[in-house]
């Protein structure tokens, strides 16, 4: 129970900490109202910063994070685009890269498929598992099945005779 | 069960081990794909180093091969590539434009002077808006446009005697770029 609960704790200090950089970040800049504003520290948070390996553009402050931070921000305020058009705008300029939710393309089929086809493999290898043991227990012959018999009946009935 | 399927745990194992060689690989991590590629360069409107009061569009950069040099004097490795592109610009008739970018342009200009200016013009991009365009992660970057203006070829880093010679060159040539032959073999030396 301690475990969950240390580990209940990381997790959310992981989810929070990119918002707090991300509201200092906020701060200074103006938004018509509070949906636009969550608008934007969403997207921000949604975006990978091209130049980091795994750091959205709210978390870094690598230069080309806080250029794009701006440019959502001017995309969003000024130019009032809907989210998939930030999306889109970003994805045209710097690809795939810059999305952690990966289309489903003929560069990353295989880390869609691969779980799915590892989960496959997993039941079919549980599968035969489970028909071998029951194939195991039927491939006795009749007077082998027969002296099993006797011998678990001698066992039970010797062992209930010289209970007291 | 049959002896076959007890090799079944093996090759799970070897399928995991080749996904993460080849999704955990140390040179594709560095490889950072252009969006751009066989596509159209951006539209752009941008100013002249020199000339402040000239605009340069995309359509100046259409019609004849062209080499985009996305540069700055913060940037050391740029320092380091900035020889090879002097030879690229004396053994070569390609079109060669630098993007100052994010930077002083009197700085930029300062450089030009002391270390040489291999390009035809130079694009001021003191607040990176056209890197943004160029989905530039930082400096140097190269960029390499067919006549009509698609970008055909992108480095993410410095040019150096393999990069002209594995990737440059023979783009070059097939872009139909002229090369002086012997001027190349000093460079790198």
């Amino acid at each position: 129970m301690r475990f969950s609960g240390l580990a209940i704790v990381m997790v959310v200090s992981v989810l929070t900490t990119p918002s707090a950089v991300a509201a200092s970040q906020i701060d200074i800049l103006e938004f018509a109202d509070e949906q636009e504003q969550r608008r934007f520290r969403g997207l921000i948070e949604e975006f990978r910063c091209p130049k980091c390996l795994n750091t959205n553009l709210a978390g870094s402050d690598a230069p080309i994070a806080q250029d794009l931070r701006k440019v959502v921000y001017r995309l969003v305020v000024q130019e009032k685009m809907s989210d998939q058009e930030v999306r889109d705008y970003l994805q045209t300029r710097y690809g795939d890269f810059v999305l952690y939710d990966p289309p489903f393309n003929a560069r990353t089929w295989y880390i869609w498929l691969v779980p799915i086809l590892l989960g496959l493999l997993a039941l079919f290898v549980l599968f035969r598992l489970q028909r071998t043991a029951k194939i195991g227990q039927a491939r006795l012959e009749p007077e082998q099945q027969a002296r099993l018999k006797e011998i678990i009946g001698n066992a039970s009935s010797s062992s209930r005779g010289s209970s007291p | 069960m049959s002896r076959a399927s007890l090799y079944i745990p093996l090759g799970v194992f070897v399928l995991i081990l080749g996904l993460g060689y080849v999704g955990f690989d140390l040179g594709a991590r560095n490889e950072l794909p252009s969006a751009l590629i066989d596509k159209p360069f951006p539209e752009f409107r941008a100013k002249l180093l020199d000339s402040p009061q000239t605009t340069i569009t995309r359509n100046d950069l259409v019609g004849r091969p062209t080499m985009i040099n996305v540069w700055a004097t913060w940037c050391p490795t740029c320092l380091s590539e900035h020889e090879q592109l002097m030879q690229i610009a004396a053994s070569t008739d390609v079109v060669i434009v630098g993007v100052n970018y994010k930077d002083q342009p009197l700085k930029a200009r300062q450089w030009l002077t002391q270390y040489g200016n291999p390009y035809d013009y130079v694009l001021d991009d003191r607040d990176g808006l056209l890197g943004i365009e160029m989905g530039v992660y930082g400096a140097p970057e190269t960029f390499l446009l067919n006549s009509r203006g698609d970008v055909v070829y992108k480095r993410v880093g410095d040019v150096n005697l393999r990069i002209w010679r594995d990737e440059l060159e023979p783009r070059f040539k097939q872009l139909g770029v002229e090369i002086q032959d012997d001027s190349q073999s000093g460079a790198g030396l």
